[in-house]
Parts: structure tokens; C-alpha cells; sequence
């Protein structure tokens, strides 16, 4: 379902912390049913760069449209809502619920099971085929009793990405999302954002090239804060600046 | 294999231990007038009312609010000139004064609620201290002397509540209400929401969670009840005063919460006992209680960090694996 029609875009982002130009004049488009990649060397500002897409972060300028409208002012939650949907470096899990909770949150907001002060918490047994088949795509099937606490890194990203998946968004921003993960669990998780990206567009940070040069369809190199190199993979790796950013030989 | 540092969350527990320990509990309770001055008794139902209903927004939404006296105060006086001045059957002037207290909640969670921490705390007292001086300045409070002389009536317009003992047992049915109400909440959908955004909000709201309505929600919840509290005491002590609205008031609350335990169903019940029968004790003697009472808190903060309930709790866990 490749197709050149950008599911997200993104036109001058610029993103300033007093004074200190964390992302300058970003331009992305990421086309709809491919797996994109964003890389470049630590302190790019590619977590900026994710925080302003989902509007954790407000952008001093630019602007980003989703499925043809304009979410620019909106709240990081309403872009959840519409389908952009994100995870995050440091794991973000809900650590002293257990695994199987950790996805069910994430499926009663579309089920309706969210706001029912009145009701007792068994009512969400309704959701536990659909939560027990997440966790058992991402490997977690043996740990859905274990508070998230107790999982080992890895597992936590894991469960992460489980947990974006039910909500079954449109598009996902993983960042990082191996990092921390042993050889298997890297093939297994791969394998995986194959599979969700058959029907569903993904942009994700990666460090680890083999994994982008295996997944993704097209590359956006980021730099200090700037679009350095943007193409397929052969192409952006070919790109003498891009090997000397990623060298540390930065010329000025 | 529990985390030490937990003392927000409460593990689930056993549950044919839960329906015993609150078996024993309801039918001590039943019996306590018998054993116990009752008004004494009546005391301590609404203050626990008050503090659980205080530790549902601290113990399960992580937010501290520093004017919870507005709506336990507030209620009071609600109650009271409807009871008093429009004739109002005693059950209907309770009910609305836990809404008024709602109201009041609606406005003061709007207005606080998307601060963080002392600055929340910080905003509640201001708004708090505010509501405080319109009820010493408006007419129908009655400035220092508030309103008194409410009369009990006829509950339903049959169950006389003069008599003490139907007092009482009306006092404990609106306890043994509130405190189920925060029961069911917190073990709700609802309260599920709740718990994931005060164990990381950010991730609550990258899953389209509007977390400002969640707590705004919470607000009201723990408000109304407050105000549920407040708006009895009325009946039962036949008056409503300052007293009720004002900040010593909201510290009263916090400080029963923090003796019981946060985050613990019972813990703020406990709590609110201890304070009140301290309190009772020692209003006949020459001991200035507020300085015992702040001895009690820095104990209590520096050796039983989780409260009482909640050390006892911590101890059974150790004790069971
Ligand atoms: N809230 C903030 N306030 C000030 N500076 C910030 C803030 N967030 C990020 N920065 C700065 O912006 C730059 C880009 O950071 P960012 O986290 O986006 O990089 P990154 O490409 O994700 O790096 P890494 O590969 O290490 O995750 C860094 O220099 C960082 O210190
Ligand atoms: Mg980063």
C-alpha cells in the first residue's frame, strides 16, 4: 500500500528553548503505508522533532498538517485522537499496573470504558481477548499478570509498542523503540512493524542503521537541529555529509 | 516483590479478608452508640466522610488541595438555610448542599486544575481563603455568628431525627453511602483512567486521554462528597459556622489523611477518629491541642510515612509475601 500521498507533513518547524535552536526550518513529508525513518547523531533534535509532531511541543514557527487538516493548534491528546500516535524514548509505561492493564488503558478510551465512575472495573473483561492478542504479538504473553515495574527494559518497549497498538492509530512515531533490546527481540519487533505498517504508516528514530536499512522505506537525516539528507536508504548513506555528520567531522 | 516506596497505590488485598474486616467494622459501628457518646460518634462520621472523600483526590488523582474546607464549609451552610429558612425536608437540604459543594467544585477545579503541585495547593488555598471571606461578608451566613439553631426535622417526613439514636443511624447510612461511592470509584473504568495518568500522565495523554476533564472529574467527585460530609455535620450539630470554611479546616483534613494513610481506602477514617477523639479528650484539659496535634504529625511524617492504616498494610504484605 505504498503510495506518494503524505500521510503527515510538516513545513519550516523551528523549535526554540530560549535562545538555542533545538530544530530550524524542518521540512517532512512522510508518505502514507511506508515505515520512514528519522536519524541523525545524539542531540539532532530528533525527540524535538517527535514532540512537535504530536504538539507535546509547540513550535516557535511552522506548521504540520495530518490526513489534509491542520493540527497545528491542537492539543497533544486531540492528536492522539485523530490517529498520530506516539511512543516515547525513556519507556513510557504505567509502571505499577500490570502488563495486561498497561494495554487496556489504551482500549477503553475507544471502547467507552473510560469514564464509568459507577461501574465496577470487571466490566473491562470485555477487553481482555483483544489486550491478551497485543501482548502476545509483542512476546509478552508469559508476563500479562506482572506489574510493568518488574519487566526488564526491553520488555517495557515492547510492551509500549503494544500498548500503541491498540489503539489502532492510523500512523505511529516510534522513538527509539529497540533500544535496549537483545538480537532476538530486535527481529521480533522488526518483524512486527512490518506487519502494522502493511496497513498503517510508520516514522520512527532508529540508531541502529541495519534495522532502518532492513525497514524503511525512505531516510530523513537530521543534524543539528537541520534536514541534512532526506531519500532511500543507498541513497542517504551514499551522501558524503551525512557520513561526516555521522563521523563527528563536522566542517564550518 | 512490592515496591517500598508505594505508598500511593493501594495493592489489592485479599478479598474474603476485605469483606470480613469490613463486616467486623459496620457492625462496630452499629454498636458504637451504645458504647460511645453518640453525638461524639456523629463527629467522627463526617469528619471520616470528609477525609476520605480529601484522599480521593490525593491518594488517587496525586493532587493536593490546600481549601477543601470550602466545600466541607460550604455544604454547611447550603444546608442549613434550606433546612432552616425555606423549610427544607432534612434529606433534600443534605443533598443540596453536596451539590452546591459541587458547584463549588466545578468552579475551583476549573480554575486550579491545570497547575501542578504547590502551585494547585497554592490555587485551592487562595480560592478557598476568598470563599472564606464571602461567607464572613454575606448575609445569608451570618458573619460570625453563622447559622444556628437548624432544626433535625422529620427525615422523609416520618424518621424524627431529634432522637439520637435515628440521628445516629442517618449519620452512618450517609457514611457508609460516601465512603462506597469512593469505594466504586476508585475500582472503576474510571479510577483505572485515574491511576494511569498519576503513574504517568504524559503517556495517558499520548493515548488521546484528555487528563484535564479525568481530574477536573475527580475534583467534583471529591468535592460533592466533602460537601456530603459538611452538609450532615449541619443537621447533626444543628448549626453551620466559619469555622467549617476556613483553612485550619483544610489542614484539619489533610492532617487526619496523612495520619491514616493516603491512598488507602480506611486509612483517612482511622485517621479522622484519632484527630477527633484526641480532640474530645483533651478539650477538658489545660494541654493546647494543636501543639500535641502537631507533635502527632511530625511523628507521624518523620516514623510512619505511609500512616497508620498504610504501615499496617505495608506490614501485612511483608508478612504474606
Ligand atoms: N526542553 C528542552 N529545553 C532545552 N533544550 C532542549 C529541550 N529538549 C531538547 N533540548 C535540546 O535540544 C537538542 C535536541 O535534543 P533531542 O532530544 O531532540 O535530540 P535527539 O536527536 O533525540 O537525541 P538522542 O539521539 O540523544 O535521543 C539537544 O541539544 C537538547 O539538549
Ligand atoms: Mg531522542
Amino acid at each position: 500500500m505504498v503510495s506518494t500521498q503524505p500521510i503527515l507533513s510538516a513545513t519550516g518547524l523551528t523549535m526554540e528553548f530560549r535562545g538555542f535552536v533545538a530544530v530550524n526550518n524542518v521540512t517532512i513529508a512522510v508518505n502514507e503505508g511506508t515505515v520512514h525513518a528519522l536519524i541523525g547523531p545524539n542531540g539532532a533534535g530528533k525527540t524535538t522533532v517527535f514532540n512537535l509532531l504530536t504538539k507535546f511541543l509547540t513550535p516557535t514557527r511552522g506548521q504540520i498538517t495530518f490526513r489534509g487538516s491542520d493540527i497545528t493548534p491542537l492539543k497533544p491528546a486531540e492528536v492522539a485522537r485523530l490517529g498520530l500516535v506516539r511512543s516515547f524514548q525513556i519507556s513510557a509505561v504505567f509502571p505499577h499496573l500490570t502488563v495486561l492493564d498497561n494495554v487496556r488503558i489504551a482500549l477503553q478510551r475507544p471502547s467507552n470504558l473510560a469514564t464509568q465512575f459507577w461501574r465496577s472495573s470487571s466490566a473491562l473483561s470485555v477487553l481482555d481477548e483483544r489486550a491478551m492478542a497485543l501482548i502476545d504479538a509483542v512476546g509478552l504473553a508469559n508476563y500479562a499478570h506482572l506489574p510493568a515495574v518488574e519487566l526488564s527494559y526491553g520488555r517495557k518497549r515492547a510492551l509500549e509498542i503494544a500498548t500503541t497498538l491498540a489503539l489502532d492509530p492510523a500512523m505511529l512515531l516510534l522513538d527509539e523503540p529497540m533500544a535496549g533490546m537483545g538480537h532476538e527481540d530486535i527481529g521480533r519487533i522488526s518483524d512486527l512493524i512490518r506487519r502494522i505498517a502493511r496497513d498503517r504508516t510508520v516514522l520512527m528514530v532508529e540508531h541502529n542503521l541495519n534495522v532502518v536499512a532492513d525497514l524503511c522505506d525512505r531516510v530523513t537525516v537530521l543534524a543539528r537541529g537541520e534536514i541534512l539528507a532526506d531519500g532511500s536508504y543507498e541513497t542517504v548513506s551514499a551522501d558524503p555529509r551525512v557520513r561526516e555528520a555521522y563521523m563527528g567531522t563536522e566542517h564550518d | 516483590m512490592a515496591v517500598g516506596t508505594q505508598y500511593l497505590a493501594e495493592q489489592p488485598r485479599p478479598r474474603a479478608l476485605s469483606v470480613v474486616f469490613g463486616a467486623v467494622a459496620i457492625a462496630a459501628l452499629v454498636a458504637a452508640p451504645f458504647a460511645v457518646y453518640p453525638v461524639l460518634m456523629m463527629n467522627v462520621l463526617c469528619f471520616a466522610l470528609f477525609a476520605c472523600a480529601f484522599n480521593l483526590l490525593i491518594g488517587y488523582v496525586g493532587l493536593l488541595s490546600f481549601g477543601h474546607a470550602t466545600f466541607f464549609g460550604g455544604a454547611a451552610y447550603f444546608t442549613a438555610h434550606a433546612v432552616k429558612v425555606w423549610g427544607w425536608e432534612p434529606l433534600a437540604g443534605i443533598l443540596l448542599g453536596a451539590a452546591g459543594a459541587a458547584a463549588l467544585g466545578l468552579i475551583v477545579g476549573f480554575l486550579a486544575i491545570r497547575r501542578q503541585g504547590i502551585y494547585f495547593a497554592m490555587i485551592t488555598l487562595a480560592l478557598g481563603q476568598m470563599f472564606a471571606f464571602i461567607c464572613l461578608q454575606a448575609p445569608f451566613t451570618h458573619g460570625e455568628d453563622g447559622i444556628q439553631g437548624v432544626p433535625r426535622g422529620h427525615l422523609l417526613g416520618l424518621i424524627d431525627l431529634n432522637q439520637p439514636l435515628a440521628m445516629y443511624y442517618f449519620t452512618l447510612a450517609v457514611f457508609l453511602f460516601g465512603f462506597f461511592a469512593i469505594w466504586r470509584i476508585v475500582h472503576s473504568p474510571f479510577g483505572n483512567i485515574l491511576q494511569a495518568i498519576r503513574e504517568n500522565e504524559r503517556r495517558a495523554i499520548s493515548l488521546g486521554y484528555r487528563v484535564d476533564r479525568y481530574k477536573l472529574g475527580a475534583f467534583v467527585m471529591s468535592a460533592a462528597l466533602a460537601g456530603l460530609a459538611g452538609a450532615t455535620k449541619a443537621i447533626v450539630f444543628q448549626f453551620a459556622t466559619l469555622t467549617d470554611v476556613q483553612w485550619q479546616m483544610s489542614g484539619e483534613v489533610i492532617l487526619m489523611t496523612l495520619l491514616g494513610g493516603i491512598g488507602t481506602l480506611i486509612g483517612p477514617a482511622v485517621g479522622a477518629g484519632l484527630v477527633i477523639a484526641l480532640q474530645n479528650y483533651l478539650a477538658a484539659s489545660d494541654f493546647p491541642v494543636t501543639v500535641l496535634i502537631g507533635i502527632i504529625f511530625v511523628v507521624c511524617v518523620l516514623v510512619f510515612r505511609r500512616g497508620i492504616v498504610g504501615e499496617i498494610m505495608a506490614l501485612m504484605k511483608r508478612k504474606t509475601g
